[in-house]
């Protein structure tokens, strides 16, 4: 089946049934696309050898609309992992990628997908080594899901855990916040609302790896605020350490579109989802090292840092607000529900 | 953002807090009417940063806290009969007599959260082989985009929309409140909001037979101490009257266009609010004209009736009468993720402002 042929149909039961319909779609879509040892041998799995220290992280992908502003489902499921895993102060370098696929979805848009994959894990160096594809029936399924792993080698300078926050370490973000989310919010179904806003996926792996170098051990922790946004990762940071942390909307990068889009829509920032943003808590020894490291790539050009852990024992985090008055941030606890007025 | 960032300045806000300080010489409480002022205080810090003279107390104009249980089971009766029910956001979580709508909505149920409900019309007319209602909830300020939904789908035939109205009125809940043998205000910050679409002529009688402040106010943080500071002083020199700040958006005839859609659609009528029970003239039910577009009338869910829990003491809390805090259930077995009562869902019920912002109380 040439791909011109493929490109015009859509995916159908066949596609997952393991024969001959699988097969093509393998060979002509998968296979010629990724093109790599370990996919070549067409085995059930890859067979790797690592000596080292290795980081692993599995995530899955939902996302409505899959194509958006930015982005699209596939560069999403590749930044997403790769972050994860250089999250843990690892450098990333195996993908596995499994699709869910609800028939009826368009062989172009799928073909889109994978190529944005391909893409994607190019420019974060890892090798898709393993996969696999179901196809559900419609309606069972919202057009694909995809699930991938990342496996990557410890930076041999990493020492990244929530035991090692300290009192007067500094919370630093890689960039402006809530872009990700605002982008598919505005997206939206129902929503009726233009905008320019554009999400930030990205991979971080490499600004992680720049970090390590330079610093090691004095990078204490590294979170990327995916769901549940910034506000998530530094309440977890705040009952984990049992440290209040201090963070100051002055400094809290936040584009003009996404913060007027938060407006009108009733949302916080704090709790919006980010895809190509971390957070780094630092030794304040060196803070404006970090962030001007960090600036020197276009993807932490606006890092700032906005805020820090404070000695005070309590679980919480302590937002001083433009007028200098003090409030809670909270976790959320459902998702994010927009006010009526 | 141009007509945002200027209301958020720091020397400013600074300047009128110091000038509340200055004047302000003894104990005066400060009922802020709006639910999106509740929340502009508490999300800004506001509250600990005035004078301990100034007492701020959170009014009832949380559309969400206010509306009456039982209209929760209406449209979780829908839900049940296979309408689709579209909804704004903050009602979602609110726990009916056994279940909020989002969890009937896991069950099984067709909801659909939207900003607008326009939306609610075109998704009707996308679907001519199922009922969709829209429930009309808030106060004033929602009231001409629901009106027009109505008005819409009458123009355009769409006979598979409907709207199931939990609207109610700020001035009489505000004399409701004057009323209460308890109540213990001294000015208002009117919800510039409201006033965006009615004016300020109806507060002129209440500012009158009660000799009652009543500052119509917007939500930016300088707009919430310039409000308190005019309020403040109105009270020192004895003054009683209706005073704009938020005149930037308000005039006081209010929105004639707005006004017109609401009274061609809707009819003052008696309304429950919960917690506080019925106020008489307090809200709107559609005209007869519109009747066919009454979700209550369509599916025959009028008659379902459903206490509250025990436990909730809601209505002190909507009236001022108690703070949040005061509550033996607060932050025990009443937070957001689990509310006993609607003040502690929407992020701008006093409850939930309370639980989630702020630091000292």
């Amino acid at each position: 089946m040439s791909e011109s042929k493929l490109e015009r149909s859509t995916i159908n039961l066949g596609h997952g049934s393991g024969g001959t319909m699988t097969r093509e779609l393998l060979d002509e879509v998968i296979f010629k696309t990724f093109n790599n040892p370990y996919l070549n041998t067409k085995h059930d799995g890859a067979i790797l050898e690592i000596n080292s220290k290795i980081a692993v992280s599995t995530d899955s992908f939902v996302v409505n609309p899959i194509f958006f502003k930015g982005a699209n489902i596939g560069e999403l499921a590749v930044h997403g992992t790769v972050n994860d895993v250089a999250m843990c102060g690892a450098i990333p370098q195996y993908l596995s990628l499994a699709f869910i696929v609800e028939e009826g979805l368009s062989m172009d848009d799928f073909i889109k997908i994978v190529r944005s994959i391909k893409l994607a894990a190019n420019d974060s160096g890892v090798q898709v080594i393993t996969g696999d594809t179901k196809v559900v029936e419609r309606g069972k399924g919202d057009k694909i899901f995809i699930n991938t792993t990342g496996i990557g080698k410890v930076h041999p300078k990493a020492n990244i855990s929530m035991d090692r926050v300290k009192v007067g370490d500094k919370i630093i973000v890689s960039g402006p916040i809530a872009q990700h989310g605002m982008a598919i919010m505005t997206q939206r179904e129902g929503l009726e609302f233009e905008s320019d806003i554009i999400s930030d996926s990205t991979n971080l792996n490499y600004l992680v790896k720049d970090l390590l170098d330079g610093f090691g051990e004095q990078i204490h922790l590294l979170r990327d605020p995916t769901r549940g946004g910034v506000s998530g990762v530094l309440t977890e940071i705040a009952m984990d350490t049992n440290k209040e942390v201090h963070i100051y909307e002055k400094d809290i990068p936040l584009e003009k579109q996404v913060a007027a889009a938060c407006e009108i829509l009733g949302l916080d920032p704090l709790y919006v989802a980010n895809e190509g943003l971390f957070i780094a808590i630092v030794d304040p020894e060196i803070e404006q090292h970090v962030v001007t490291l960090l600036r020197k790539s276009d993807k932490g050009r606006q890092a700032r840092c906005i805020g820090e852990v404070s000695s005070k024992e309590s679980p919480k985090v302590v937002l001083h607000s433009l007028i200098g008055g003090k409030r809670i941030v909270s976790p959320l606890i459902g998702e994010q529900l927009p006010r009526i007025c | 953002m141009k007509y945002l960032n200027e209301y958020r300045d720091l020397e400013t806000t600074r300047n009128y807090l110091k000038r509340i300080e200055e004047t302000v010489t003894q104990p005066w409480n400060i009922m802020e009417v709006c639910g999106g002022q509740t929340h502009g205080l508490i999300k800004n810090g506001i509250i600990d940063l005035l004078p301990e003279k100034v007492r701020m107390i959170h009014g009832p104009g949380c559309p969400v806290c206010v509306t009456p249980l039982q209209l929760i089971d209406k449209a979780l009766a829908l839900m049940e009969q296979g309408v689709i029910v579209c909804s704004f956001g903050d009602m979602i979580r609110v726990p009916g007599s056994k279940k909020s709508l989002l969890e009937a909505k896991a069950e099984g149920g067709d909801l659909r959260v939207l900003y607008s409900p326009l939306e609610a019309v075109k998704i009707a007319k996308e679907n001519p082989d199922r009922e969709v209602v829209f429930f009309a909830v808030g106060f004033e300020t929602t009231a001409p985009a629901n009106a027009l939904s109505v008005l819409h789908a009458k123009k355009e035939g769409v006979t598979n929309y409907s709207i199931l109205v939990s609207h109610v009125l700020v001035p009489p809940a505000m004399e409701a409140i004057l009323d209460d043998e308890f109540c213990n205000i001294d000015a208002f910050l009117g919800a510039g909001n409201v006033c965006a679409i009615m004016g300020t002529s109806e507060y002129e009688e209440l500012t009158k037979k009660h000799n009652i402040p009543v500052v119509v106010t917007g939500f930016e943080p300088l707009d919430l101490v310039q409000g308190i500071f005019m309020a403040v002083s109105q009270l020192e020199a004895g003054k009683a009257k209706v005073e704009n700040q938020y005149s930037r958006i308000v005039k006081d005839e209010g929105n004639i266009a707005a006004k017109e859609v609401i009274s061609k659609v809707f009819e003052v009528a008696d309304r429950d609010w919960r917690g506080i029970g019925t106020i008489p003239n307090s809200g709107y039910v559609l005209r007869e004209d519109f009747a066919k577009f009454d979700a209550e009338k369509k599916f025959g869910v009028g008659d379902i009736n459903t206490e509250e829990h025990a436990s909730c003491i809601a209505g002190a809390i909507l009236k001022g009468i108690k703070k949040p805090h005061e509550c033996s259930e607060f932050g025990k077995r009443c937070t957001p993720s689990n509310p006993l009562g609607a003040p502690m869902v929407s992020s701008e019920g006093a409850c939930a402002a309370y639980y989630n912002f702020s630091e000292t109380h």
